[in-house]
């Protein structure tokens, strides 16, 4: 049977060498998508596996090398109750009564749309994966949310998990308000739109680092441009970099002012691409402004909105360059980012703490973006279809 | 003869009212212009700062601010002078780094991820769950093998290899279930989430044991690696847009994948290509952390530098805005070939939900 298929071949076939380039055609499949898969097994994958294993050993020095102990999740413990809490979970606070009362209802929120997926009231299918996915993000939020109201009051301090979070969720927010309201003028029909979409595109270009320094300089309360200003105000000898709120918004104001060109340009070219004839009709009607932009230009752009926001919420968990260098984490811990945490747990020869921290990173950074495009831009992506 | 029945106007409502549906009512206008001008002075205020401080001198600086070039202050090229004349190939050296790891990087993370985005939109995969699974066993006992038992990484993956190619032959045909394009896109796509703190210890380890570190290559090679989710989510939804006609037709004619790709996809796709290619530029171009790992010295690149000019004496302001005027120039540059092609909405047109 083999021998006969063979024989078969060999005759529509007749003796001819293997002709390299009908060979690469024949596998052109496979080998356009081989280097990135090959690439990313190598210097993604594989080292998350390998970090995974630093992550539940202790790293120590020896004669000649170094050596590495199986110690489990000491690591992790250590980072969540151990003596490293204070620097990444926080210094825990007492809650107070009213916020128990908010925490109850935020949480009581998470509860009511679970039991709105599981009873079916929502419409969707029920599956295995559906539910476990849910369940993760309710707990995680609802862990997270328990934190922020314990840390962030006045008798606990946040440590580089909570400050992270500050970052991303207040930075993120902050920077897409922004961007969407300069591109809705921008896209009104004025003259010197090119001048300022090119003025608006340019922070993006500038090193973080650079921007860092820009923004020490621009903050310098006695020496910068703005002194004289402060000094009217009193405020000359004032010191921003001592006080951990005032630090981490300066930290935040120069991470908006890199970032909100990149929402800007997005949000401004899905605004324009839109088409016009709907806003034109709406407008003849005599719809106010505010009722166009709800009913018409919002639901329009917002699937490239959401994945925008998706674009901006996984880099900005990355930030390390602006706390490193315009407040050098200070004061205290007061502006570490886990990155920046673990680049420090690093510097002092804690290999497994820096894996663990960048690890928990992973996890928030995974639970958060996930359910960021599973429940909030699926749905908006579907609506604007 | 309508507009005589009509009320007259106060000044008020005529402020807030356009005259047509096309323009805008001019207290509107003048809003708008006062807040885009503000938000252009936020933009560049800063820029400028570094500019002037570029020409100062220490005494400019703390002695508090001065504003206008000439009248404020008599501008110097000291620092200037210090950067490219004193220090010279100590500044060139970074320079020449950041140009060639940067653009390299680019090229090749654009054009591979180019390819692997056409190839998911036209080309239909069937991964198996089952080889999938057994491959990542198998690297996990690589791994294991090369951490805990001490093996020679070389030795531990050629073991790997060896073990995958059996279990594909002899296992795979009893697992069934395959995943698809979707699923492989969002793989690739995931991987961008992952920050690079956790992948950047085993990697320097990698280019430590193999005596990379601190070379082009090491950077080039991780740059590209980072940057190549982005390539291929962006390109795909170019590639996507472009109607199968085309390519049928070429196909016919008896071209081959690999031409139809070069000549019929990467030609039409050339705007999303240019915002595909600003956008990585610039990531790669001031990244910071994986450099602050991977590089000490011979591959130190600009974003380094320009951080080490902290020094014990205290910030050296006129010396980093030098560097950090220097290095906006190449973006801008590429920014002005391939700006109007972003400025189109192309890149809005790439990120689509």
């Amino acid at each position: 049977m083999l021998a006969a298929d063979k024989e078969v071949q060999r005759t529509r076939a007749p003796k001819r060498k293997v002709d390299f380039r009908q060979w690469l055609d024949q596998e052109a499949p496979k080998l356009l998508i081989l280097p990135t898969v090959l690439i990313i097994l190598g210097l993604a994958i594989y080292p998350l596996l390998l970090s995974a294993y630093l992550a539940l050993s202790r790293f120590k020095l020896v004669r000649g090398g170094f050596e590495l102990k199986y110690v489990g999740f000491r690591n992790f413990e250590k980072l969540i109750s151990g003596s490293q809490q204070y620097h990444f979970v926080g210094t825990l606070g007492e809650i107070l009564l009213w916020e128990w009362a908010i925490i109850s209802v935020v949480i009581s929120g998470f509860g009511y749309w679970l039991w709105r997926y599981f009873s079916g009231a929502s419409k969707k299918k029920v599956t295995i994966i559906g539910s476990i996915g849910r369940l993760i993000t309710v707990a995680v939020f609802s862990v997270l949310t328990i934190l922020a109201f314990t840390v962030l009051n006045d008798t606990g301090r946040p440590g580089s998990l909570m400050v992270t979070l500050f970052y991303v969720f207040a930075g993120v927010s902050i920077q897409f308000a922004i961007a969407l309201g300069l591109a809705l003028l921008c896209a009104q029909n004025i003259r010197g739109k090119n001048f300022f979409r090119m003025a608006f595109f340019i922070p993006i270009m500038v090193t973080p680092v650079g921007i860092a320094y820009a923004f020490r300089m621009m903050m310098d309360m006695s020496q910068g441009p703005f002194s004289p200003v402060w000094h009217l105000l009193g405020l000359g000898d004032f010191a921003w970099a001592g006080d951990a709120w005032l630090a981490r918004w300066v930290v935040l104001i120069g991470d908006s002012w890199q970032w909100i060109p990149f929402l800007f340009m997005v949000l401004l070219a899905a605004i324009e691409n839109q088409p016009k004839e709907q806003i034109e009709a709406a407008q003849l009607d005599g719809a106010s402004s505010w009722r166009v932009f709800k009913d018409i230009t919002f639901p329009a752009i917002a699937p490239v909105a959401a994945t925008a926001v998706l674009i901006r919420l996984i880099e900005a968990f990355k930030i390390i360059d602006l706390p490193n260098i315009l407040t050098n984490g200070g004061p205290g811990i007061a502006t570490e980012s886990m990155t920046l945490h673990s680049f420090i747990a690093w510097r002092t020869q804690d290999l497994g703490g820096s894996a663990a921290v960048g690890y928990s990173l992973l996890f928030i950074a995974v639970v958060v973006c996930v359910s960021f495009f599973n429940f909030i831009g699926q749905r908006t992506a579907a609506k604007g279809a | 003869m309508q507009r005589s029945k009509q009320q007259p106007k106060s000044l008020w409502q005529r402020m807030w009212e356009p005259k047509d549906v096309q323009s805008i009512a001019p207290a509107k206008k003048v809003l708008t212009y006062i807040v885009l001008i503000a938000w252009t002075f936020v933009v560049l205020f800063p820029l400028y700062w570094l500019f002037i401080t570029s020409f100062k001198l220490p005494i400019h600086v703390s002695d508090g601010p001065f504003y206008i070039p000439f009248i404020d202050f008599q501008p110097s090229l000291h620092a200037w002078e210090y950067i490219f004349v004193d220090l010279g190939s100590d500044t060139l050296r970074p320079y020449m780094n950041s140009v060639i790891i940067a653009f390299i990087s680019t090229a090749l993370a654009v054009f591979i991820g180019s390819m692997s985005a056409y190839a998911l939109t036209r080309i239909e995969y069937k991964p198996k769950v089952g080889s999938i699974m057994g491959f990542i066993a198998i690297l996990g006992l690589v791994v294991y093998l090369t951490v805990s038992i001490k093996m020679a990484w070389q030795l531990s993956l050629s073991i790997g290899g060896a073990l995958f190619l059996m279990f594909i032959f002899a296992f795979n045909k009893h697992f069934k279930r395959s995943l698809n394009n979707n699923d492989i896109l969002f793989w690739i796509i995931s991987q961008r989430i992952m920050p690079p703190v956790v992948s950047v210890l085993p990697i320097y380890i990698m280019f430590q044991q193999s005596g990379l570190l601190d070379t082009h290559f090491a950077l080039i090679v991780t740059y590209m690696a980072v940057n190549l989710p982005i390539a291929v989510w962006l390109m795909r939804d170019f590639f996507a847009r472009i109607p199968v006609d085309l390519e049928e037709s070429a196909m016919l004619d008896g071209a081959s994948r690999m031409r139809v790709f070069l000549t019929i996809f990467m030609p039409l796709a050339k705007p999303g290509l240019a915002a595909t290619t600003m956008l990585i530029l610039i990531l790669s171009w001031n990244e910071y952390l994986l450099a602050l790992f991977l590089s000490t010295a011979d591959a130190q690149t600009m974003p380094l530098m320009v951080a080490a000019q902290n020094a014990t004496r205290g910030p050296q302001w006129w010396y980093m805005s030098v560097l950090i005027v220097v290095m906006i120039i190449p973006v801008l540059i590429a920014a002005a070939f391939m700006g109007r092609l972003i400025s189109k909405g192309q890149l809005g047109g790439a990120v689509k939900g």
